[in-house]
């Protein structure tokens, strides 16, 4: 048998990455790419829909290339997305109406809370699972309907179709205004707002609610079944699957079982833990969303809890302070110190997401002393990503009622060993890093395997996990840290008041 | 000055001549400037520029320093960065070989440990980052030993510790070995740091093209070596494709 490999997707912030593994979800080739970040205005955040499309088939392509030697044949393709991030664009031409709504955009805000206050507004929680907020698309569609002119009339028209980060993508790749698919894969629905969290269909009551036609939306779809064909890459392969980032890196993560869960350390960060075919409400601020959906099965429902910036936090360190050159050397910089000098940084640079949900909360740095160096500054950076992945635990133990064994992680900074070491002090549980840590595009890959074939189910794919590195806390320090905890929390309270308007 | 080499010395002298020029220049000039034939001048600025050393504008055909210059001075890697950049080539290399993986960097006669992956058997394994080993027990170790600028020299410190009864402590011994390294490439290490152990570790390339790090796997002896002592080719394929992939990887920055 020759060998078969999938071609995974990964479009997320700040690039769009190609990659291809073979059987035993080992990396074989990458290729990647940076968009253009548009900030028009404070808060706003925009990326260009055909400058990220012109990525995916340039990346596509050279992937496809540099494995274009090796005996076998690539078989699917499976795309893996930055969520909530809203296009829309022209049926007739593919030409986006607008640049499109970066999921860290808060424009919404206004808006947001005019349709809090609506005394139906209830209906949003009850059927999609999660608070009215405009970290989700919901909002961001209905923005673009009202700001562009005529676009509702066109929309109901079906003359403009609106699509998250994966819907652009298989339309163009399967055609576009050729006969494009327009479809978008559930868990990327399931952070809409308008999808009915249960059924896994658009809800006609929250479209009415948000105001958007139901003629310019994508038919939702499991996240692993065959979507259509890829003509518009050299080779032309069957689109097998399409998830949300946080959710393929949970299944590259193989977390099928309830219980199980992962953290993605990005841009932002993102814990996601499998709760089952059952929906689980949140009591304590996390998000129910859609784990990921086998054609034929039932979905697989997982709790979230959505961090906006860490990565983020040392990509300021180095553009906005220029106090380092690149960001790994955050942990040098931090390593000239011994701890944080008292200093503590809330990134709410625009809001806190979970579990405290205030879109109004700002940034701030706490404990402020001549002492203070740029090393703590270092350090308090690194520390506000394990803070915040403290804050997001608790709410799940309290939510799931079971505590972490040990903490999957994943992303460009487990890489960072000083943050891995403080994760477990912080966490006091051990801190585990899977082999390919290119767990988003491997979520994605194993989705387009699963549609065609090449791996027979997600009981194949546990084979494929192994440990490449893990954390162990260290007693005492967890002990000192659990102490410290106070003070980040009041650092929290803080950056909450400082952003209300009616503080005093 | 007995032992110096003349082709040097004149190249040495065109860089400063350009430098001191402070912009461009041309062939005639520069022969003049450093008191050379036209034709002597000419072949040493082609060697000077299939190095990157000097640049050559392309609408004048006059010379200026290049940009390799600036790497042998100012390109100080990271230790943080190299780690984040050869993470998924170290990752893809223990999945692949089912060995454990180790990313070092010289320190005097120490290799520190950058980067650490488990072998993927999900035994319980300490992770060693950080950690200092003897650079001639360890394949890492010969390898940045022998591709030291100055790996002509024996050692500095001739005190080499024994770690086992196969550990390399004398020498002349250890300089023979590391000129064999330098020829084929590569280093190997039988259970001399560990007993039941062996490694093997190939260089990796900055965007300098000198040996910034190298990258190696260990495992137990069988796995490394074949039943006649000889490294396993399919692993040394391996480690060498890693080794380049990571160099390609720092270069493409």
């Amino acid at each position: 048998m020759t060998e078969r490999y999938v071609l995974a997707v990964d479009q997320g912030t700040t690039s769009t990455r190609a990659i291809v593994f073979d059987r035993g979800g080992r990396l074989v080739a990458v290729r990647q790419r940076e968009h253009r970040q548009f900030f028009p205005r404070p808060g706003w955040v925009e990326h260009d829909p055909e400058e990220i499309w012109a990525n995916t088939q340039l990346t596509a392509a050279q992937v496809l290339r540099d494995v274009a030697g090796r005996p076998g044949r690539v078989v699917a393709l499976g795309i893996a997305n930055q969520r909530e991030t809203t296009v829309v664009w022209e049926r007739a031409t593919g030409r986006p109406v607008l640049r499109a709504l970066v999921w860290q955009d808060t424009r919404t805000g206004p808006l947001v809370e005019e349709l809090s206050a609506r005394p139906d507004a209830a209906i949003v929680r009850e059927r999609a699972g999660m608070e009215i907020a405009g970290y989700f698309a919901g909002p961001r569609l209905r923005w673009v309907l009202d700001a562009v002119p005529r676009a509702r009339e066109r929309a109901e028209q079906g003359e403009l179709l609106f699509g998250t980060m994966e819907s652009w993508l298989i339309w163009n790749l399967t055609g576009g205004p050729d006969g494009g698919v327009h479809v978008t894969d559930v868990t990327n629905a399931s952070r809409t707002l308008l999808m009915d969290v249960r059924t896994c269909a658009w809800d006609p009551d929250l479209l009415d609610f948000f105001g958007v036609p139901a003629a310019m939306l994508p038919e939702i779809r499991p996240s692993i079944g065959v979507l259509g064909t890829a003509t518009a890459l050299p080779v032309p392969v069957p689109i097998g699957g399409a998830l949300g980032d946080q959710q393929a890196a949970l299944f590259g993560q193989t977390c099928f079982s309830p219980g199980e869960a992962k953290c993605t350390y990005g841009t932002g960060s993102f814990l996601l833990q499998n709760t089952g075919t059952e929906l689980v409400h949140s009591a304590h601020g996390l998000i129910s969303t859609v784990a990921y959906q086998l054609a034929g099965e039932p979905a697989h429902y997982a709790l979230e809890g959505s961090i906006a910036v860490t990565g983020a936090l040392v990509q300021w360190l180095r553009d906005g302070l220029g106090l380092i050159g690149s960001a790994p050397e955050v942990e040098t910089l931090a390593r000239t110190v011994d701890d944080n000098g008292g200093c503590y940084i809330v990134p709410a640079f625009s809001g806190l997401l979970a579990p405290h949900w205030q879109g109004e909360a700002r940034g701030l740095v706490a404990g402020l002393t001549s002492y203070v160096t740029k090393g703590h500054l270092a350090r308090a950076v690194l520390e506000a990503t394990g803070w915040q992945t403290r804050d997001v635990v608790r709410a799940m133990d309290a939510d799931s009622g079971l505590h972490l064994s040990a903490l999957r992680v994943d992303g460009g900074m487990t890489t960072n060993n000083l943050l891995m070491q403080f994760l477990a002090d912080v966490l006091d549980t051990p801190v585990v890093r899977p082999m390919v840590g290119e767990t988003v595009s491997l979520g994605a890959g194993y989705a387009a395997g699963l549609a065609v074939g090449m791996w027979s189910d997600t009981g194949a794919l546990r084979g494929n996990w192994h440990r490449s590195a893990q954390w162990s806390p260290r007693p005492q320090r967890a002990a000192e840290l659990d102490a410290e905890y106070a003070a980040w929390e009041r650092a929290v309270r803080l950056s909450i008041a400082w952003g209300d308007r009616h503080f005093r | 000055m007995p032992g110096s080499v003349q082709s040097l010395e004149r190249a040495a002298a065109i860089l400063r001549a350009i430098a001191g020029s402070g912009g461009q220049m041309g062939v005639t000039e520069l022969a003049g400037v450093v008191g050379l034939a036209k034709t002597t001048t000419h072949g040493l600025l082609r060697t000077l520029l299939s190095l990157g050393f000097v640049e050559q504008d392309a609408d004048s055909g006059r010379y200026r320093l290049g940009t390799g210059l600036l790497d042998l001075g100012s390109h100080y890697l990271d230790a943080n960065e190299l780690r984040s950049r050869a993470s998924n080539w170290c990752d893809s290399l223990a999945a692949r070989s089912g060995c454990s993986v180790r990313l070092g960097t010289l320190a005097g006669l120490q290799v520190v440990v950058v980067h650490h992956v488990f072998r993927p058997d999900d035994s319980a394994q300490e992770l060693e980052v950080g950690a200092a080993l003897p650079a001639h027990a360890t394949a890492l170790g010969k390898v940045l030993l022998a591709f030291r600028p100055a790996a002509s020299r024996p050692p500095a410190d001739p005190r080499l510790e024994r770690s086992t009864a196969a550990t390399m402590v004398d020498p002349a011994k250890l300089a023979a070995e590391l000129k064999a390294v330098r020829g084929r490439g590569w280093a190997v290490q039988r259970e001399e740091r560990v007993p039941g152990e062996g490694g093997l570790a190939a260089p990796v390339h900055g965007a300098g093209g000198l040996v910034v790090a190298a990258l190696g796997v260990t495992a137990p002896v069988p796995e490394v070596l074949g039943s006649a002592g000889a490294v396993r080719p399919a692993l040394l394929e391996m480690v060498l494709e890693a080794a380049a992939a990571v160099s390609r990887e720092l270069v493409r920055s």
